[in-house]
């Protein structure tokens, strides 16, 4: 009979855990699937003469040389960490078109249109740029309330917006000096390819706005509480 | 006291309506009083256990089943409720309209909030271009 590693206490319930009986049975170590080279034994000591006549005429020499000095604390080993990093979960009241309200930021009050959500799992925004002036932009979900209100992005192409499309281009750096007292602080131009991606993608957001009276208006106001109005207890 | 002071009586057939709880906002009627401060409610057609409820946690309504018997079990009240047509008269009262138009105000989205104070924008633009041709006319 096999000999059983973790001995029933019961009936289907084994002495070891799950854990423990993976340990012991050394299943970490993964399944070999070669036996390893193997590595030419090299002797251990090398014999040498030795002149003197007191010195019995030879010695016994370690090949390999002891390490001189050995660390006087152990070193700490840090923790394998088995967290993994999950992508973010989008809040289920958060769907391409839903109109957000923006809290945090250059542009908090105001009230964008949700496009998707990037890989690093912040949203994509869109004022559009020409309604309310906030361009395409990232956000997190943490700075944003999210409305009922949607609009239909269906025909809205954003493929090529992606999160390498928000990295600013690398700048020289110019001497301190220079760029205190010079006075050739050139205007970026804002870059023609990214001014074009917006319009291509707010166009057919625009189309979709006009089809509903009012939204251009809203889109446009920026958000605000008034006096006996108290956002936990608002529907948005 | 003549009966000109009050209009409604906790009497037993007084409907009622519930406003505190799971059963709050429903119509009830008082099938028995059991003391001062609390009487047996029963709605068996808005859907009320039959219950012991304190006053304060009612409003009584102006609608009354004259007839109902004390301490009357759910068919009678049933049958007394909807002969009179009850919920009907309920639901057609200025009181229950209100309470809805409340409910509909507190349920409005973020949009719906904007568009109403559009509207009320341009009643009130209205209301001061009349005033204008108004006075132009009696000046």
């Amino acid at each position: 009979m096999v000999q059983q590693r973790s001995r029933p206490i019961a009936r289907n319930v084994g002495r070891l855990t799950r854990t423990q009986l993976y340990t012991k049975r050394g299943l970490f170590k993964g399944q070999k699937k070669a036996a390893a080279p193997a590595k030419e034994a090299t002797e251990e000591f090398k014999t040498k003469k030795v002149g003197g006549a007191k010195n019995g005429g030879e010695r016994k020499v370690p090949t390999v040389k002891a390490r001189a000095f050995y660390p006087a604390e152990d070193v700490a080993i840090p923790k394998n960490s088995r967290k993994t990093q999950r992508p973010t979960k989008l809040r289920e009241s958060i769907t391409p078109g839903t109109v957000l309200i923006l809290l945090a930021g250059r542009f908090r009050g105001k009230r964008v249109v949700f496009l998707k959500q990037l890989d690093s799992g912040l949203l994509l925004v869109t004022g559009p740029f020409k309604v309310n002036g906030v361009p395409l932009r990232r956000v997190n979900q943490a700075y944003v309330i999210a409305t009922s209100t949607k609009i239909n992005v269906g025909a809205v192409d954003s493929s090529k917006v992606n999160d390498a499309f928000f990295a600013k281009a690398a700048v020289k750096n110019a001497s301190k000096e220079e760029a205190f007292f010079g006075d050739k602080a050139e205007k970026k131009e804002y870059p023609a390819e990214k001014a074009q991606e917006q319009k291509n993608v707010d166009k057919a957001i625009l189309a979709e706005i006009k089809k509903v009276d009012g939204l251009t208006k809203y889109l446009n106001a920026s958000f605000g509480l008034s006096r006996g109005e108290f956002p936990h207890e608002l529907k948005f | 006291m003549s009966s000109q002071t009050f209009k409604r009586y906790v009497e037993v057939g007084r409907v009622v309506l519930v406003n505190q709880g799971e059963d709050s906002g429903k119509l009830a009627v008082i099938a028995e009083i059991l003391d001062h401060n609390r009487a047996i409610i029963e709605g068996p057609s808005t859907g009320v256990k039959r219950q012991a409820l304190a006053f304060r946690r009612m409003n009584l309504t102006p609608f009354t089943l004259k007839k109902l018997p004390r301490a009357a079990g759910p068919t009678v009240i049933k049958k007394h409720f909807e002969a009179a047509e009850i919920s009907k008269k309920w639901s057609e009262s200025n009181w229950a309209k209100k309470l809805q138009a409340v409910e509909r105000r507190k349920q409005t989205s973020d949009f719906e909030r904007f568009q109403i104070m559009l509207l009320k924008k341009q009643r009130r633009s209205v209301g001061r271009i009349n005033l204008a041709k108004s006075k132009k006319a009696s000046a």
